[in-house]
């Protein structure tokens, strides 16, 4: 029992932390304030989902909003506007424009297609060297970009299309978050996790030990895609609203530096670097909205909050490379001193076992 | 016949540019191994030194009322600072990172000079005319080219032209392309560091500036996005031609050009607004066949 509960302790001071801020926010925050944490629990999930391929694998995608966008659309296409699409989007499949789907069936359908994509763009995407692939993934967001913003007849191009069911409060998002992050920490433990962090640390050294570095990360890049998917659903039913220039470079950008900030080779990392992020906008948001200091009026310009981001990812980036959790998982605290060699063993030919608190995901030097 | 000697000229106008700014980047990466997003930012800072910062639509010309010849080295200037600024501010200190880090910092970077500009500018689209007596048309053997197009062409090979001279003639080109080909050993041999890969970010800083005057006599407006495109272009280029080679790059760079123009006159009307989808699809298709690139060097490799 306790051994499960070390094991798993990773998780459950993520997940932990995070019930009872929404706790308190849910019982005394205005509801601005909860909107923001919605927004924020959001961001965590899709970054969670980045994470998944980008921190195991140590190829950084600038295209994930590819996927959310897709999820997103495919939702709109289905829940929204039963009685407008047939004029605003006429090209739709028959199917599509004529039957509204329920909620629930609509948000799979969405995420499997948006998974599907994320696996055809795998195995072409993966075949490339890891920085050509994280190049090309940057292609597939502007190919989706291009093409959902002009294919009119179908994603309304560059317009808003508005009016879908909103069901996503700040539980929902929780919900999503926390399952996220538990499939996030089951994947890095799970052998194919294990074997992408390896080919992260020594992509020679890897290989040469019968590691796929083609399969496993098209399996990482897969799952990602899902996730952001269900992240792109959830953010859709949560503005009410689907626009293909939210998917764009500026969230794209967003989330990375979330990463990075937070430290992008621990799922603790994605964790902090959001709400890090989230605090420090949320701050600056409020700055440049203006505030009294000594009965006088202040604000700051705008576009600071931007500057000051990627000034705060620059410093992170020259001086603590490996994040503010420096790539390490969050471990209970007293925890027996061999629990790591015996796992060593128990699992024969793996040499340090990545998911034992002790070996932490050590940053390149 | 004419139509197509038109494609041909715009295919190879376009192209050249590309590979202009592909080389900058692909001069980079072989000292630094660092994908420069900032490039994009280089170009658009460059277009934005003509005005002054007002939140006016049609603002008042800064370095843009200077004459032509003084214009274009204030600008040129004012690129090549900032890229070396970006140097020695932002790059130097992750000298030793991995690719990956470089490419993120680079990313950030990006994203500071971006919304510097906007702090300073505003974000709105401007209109500035500059080089208005490029505009017109010049007849040539039959065939109608725009007088900006020419110029384009002219500015593209001569900076190609001596770029190329300058990397194989001189021993500042040399040591650059040896550092390009194993910075290590280039080292080793006493190549120094610091100097060549100042030199290589002086010469996208130049690109940059140069490249940023060409779009604005193209355009005449200033867009925070202006300088994206060519070099997201560029990036493709870069990669297509095997990320690390500088033939490649300029190969590359024409590649992409051509695929581009080739498909914005030969597409039917209403599929033209997908063109740059089809030209990343072409690029990943090509990617396919050579994940490499097509003159795939040592450095495309990770290195051991």
């Amino acid at each position: 029992m306790m051994r499960v509960f070390e094991r798993y302790f990773p998780v459950i001071a993520l997940i932990a932390p995070l019930l009872i801020i929404v706790f308190v926010i849910q019982q005394t925050g205005s509801s601005n304030v909860r909107y923001v944490a919605t927004e924020a629990l959001l961001r965590l999930s899709f970054a969670v989902a980045l994470y998944i391929f980008a921190g195991n694998s140590g190829i950084m995608s600038f295209g994930h909003m590819t996927f959310c966008a897709i999820a997103a659309y495919a939702s709109a296409w289905q829940t929204c506007c039963t009685l407008l699409k047939p004029i605003t989007m006429s090209g739709l499949p028959s199917f599509l424009r004529d039957n509204t789907f329920s909620l629930l069936p609509a948000a799979l359908n969405s995420i499997g297609l948006a998974g599907a994509a994320a696996f055809l763009s795998g195995l072409v995407l993966m075949r490339l060297s890891s920085l050509g692939a994280s190049i090309s993934t940057l292609a597939l967001m502007f190919i989706l970009n291009v093409v959902y913003s002009n294919w009119t007849s179908v994603t309304m191009g560059k317009s808003t299309i508005v009016g879908l069911p909103v069901y996503v409060s700040i539980w929902v998002a929780l919900g999503f978050a926390i399952l996220l992050i538990i499939i996030a920490y089951l994947y890095q433990n799970s052998r194919w996790g294990l074997m992408l962090r390896a080919t992260r640390e020594d992509e020679v050294a890897a290989s040469a030990s019968g590691v796929s570095l083609y399969w496993s990360r098209v399996i990482a890049f897969t799952l990602s895609g899902f996730g952001a998917g269900l992240a792109g659903v959830l953010y859709a039913h949560f503005m009410g609203t689907v626009s293909i220039s939210t998917f764009f470079l500026d969230q794209t950008f967003l989330i990375v530096a979330m990463l990075v900030v937070g430290g992008m080779q621990s799922l603790a990392g994605a964790v902090v670097g959001v709400t890090f992020i989230s605090v420090v906008i949320e701050v600056f948001r409020r700055a440049e909205a203006g505030f009294a200091v000594g009965g006088m009026d202040m604000s700051i310009p705008r576009g600071s909050q931007e500057l000051i981001l990627a000034a705060v990812m620059l410093l992170i980036l020259i001086f603590r490379k490996s994040g503010i959790m420096g790539g390490r998982e969050i471990a209970w605290p007293w925890l027996k001193k061999d629990l790591g060699k015996r796992d060593a063993k128990a699992r024969g030919s793996k040499q340090t076992d990545p998911s034992s608190p002790l070996a932490q995901g050590s940053a390149k030097a | 016949m004419t139509y197509f000697i038109q494609v041909l000229i715009d295919a190879i106008s376009l192209g050249s540019l590309y590979a202009l700014v592909a080389l900058a980047i692909g001069l980079v990466f072989g000292v630094m191994r660092l994908i420069n997003f900032a490039q994009a930012d280089y170009i658009t800072i460059g277009a934005y030194s003509l005005v002054i910062p007002t939140a006016s639509i049609t603002p008042p010309l800064l370095l843009g009322a200077l004459p032509a010849v003084a214009m274009v080295i204030s600008v040129v200037a004012v690129v090549t600072v900032l890229a070396l600024l970006t140097e020695r501010l932002a790059f130097r200190p992750l000298r030793s990172s991995d690719p990956t880090t470089l490419l993120i910092s680079s990313f950030a970077v990006s994203y500071f000079l971006q919304s510097l500009i906007i702090l300073v500018h505003g974000g709105r689209p401007k209109t500035v005319s500059i080089g208005d007596s490029l505009t017109g048309a010049v007849e040539m053997l039959g065939v109608r080219i725009p007088g900006v197009q020419l110029l384009t062409m002219a500015v593209a090979l001569t900076l190609l032209i001596c770029l190329v001279l300058f990397l194989k003639k001189t021993p500042m080109g040399v040591q650059l392309r040896a550092a390009a080909e194993d910075f290590q050993m280039a080292r080793l041999l006493g190549v120094p560091a610091n100097k060549v890969i100042a030199i290589a970010f002086a010469i996208s800083g130049l690109l940059g500036g140069t490249i940023s005057l060409l779009f604005v006599v193209q355009t005449g407006t200033l867009d925070i996005k202006i300088g994206m495109m060519p070099t997201v272009y560029a990036f493709f280029a870069t990669v297509i031609g095997g990320i690390g080679s500088l033939p490649g790059a300029v190969l590359g760079g024409y590649i992409v050009g051509i695929i581009s123009v080739l498909l914005q006159s030969y597409l039917p009307e209403e599929m033209r607004a997908f063109r740059d989808a089809g030209v990343f699809s072409l690029v990943i298709l090509i990617l396919l066949m050579r994940p490499q690139g097509l003159l795939a060097t040592k450095a495309s490799k990770e290195r051991v």
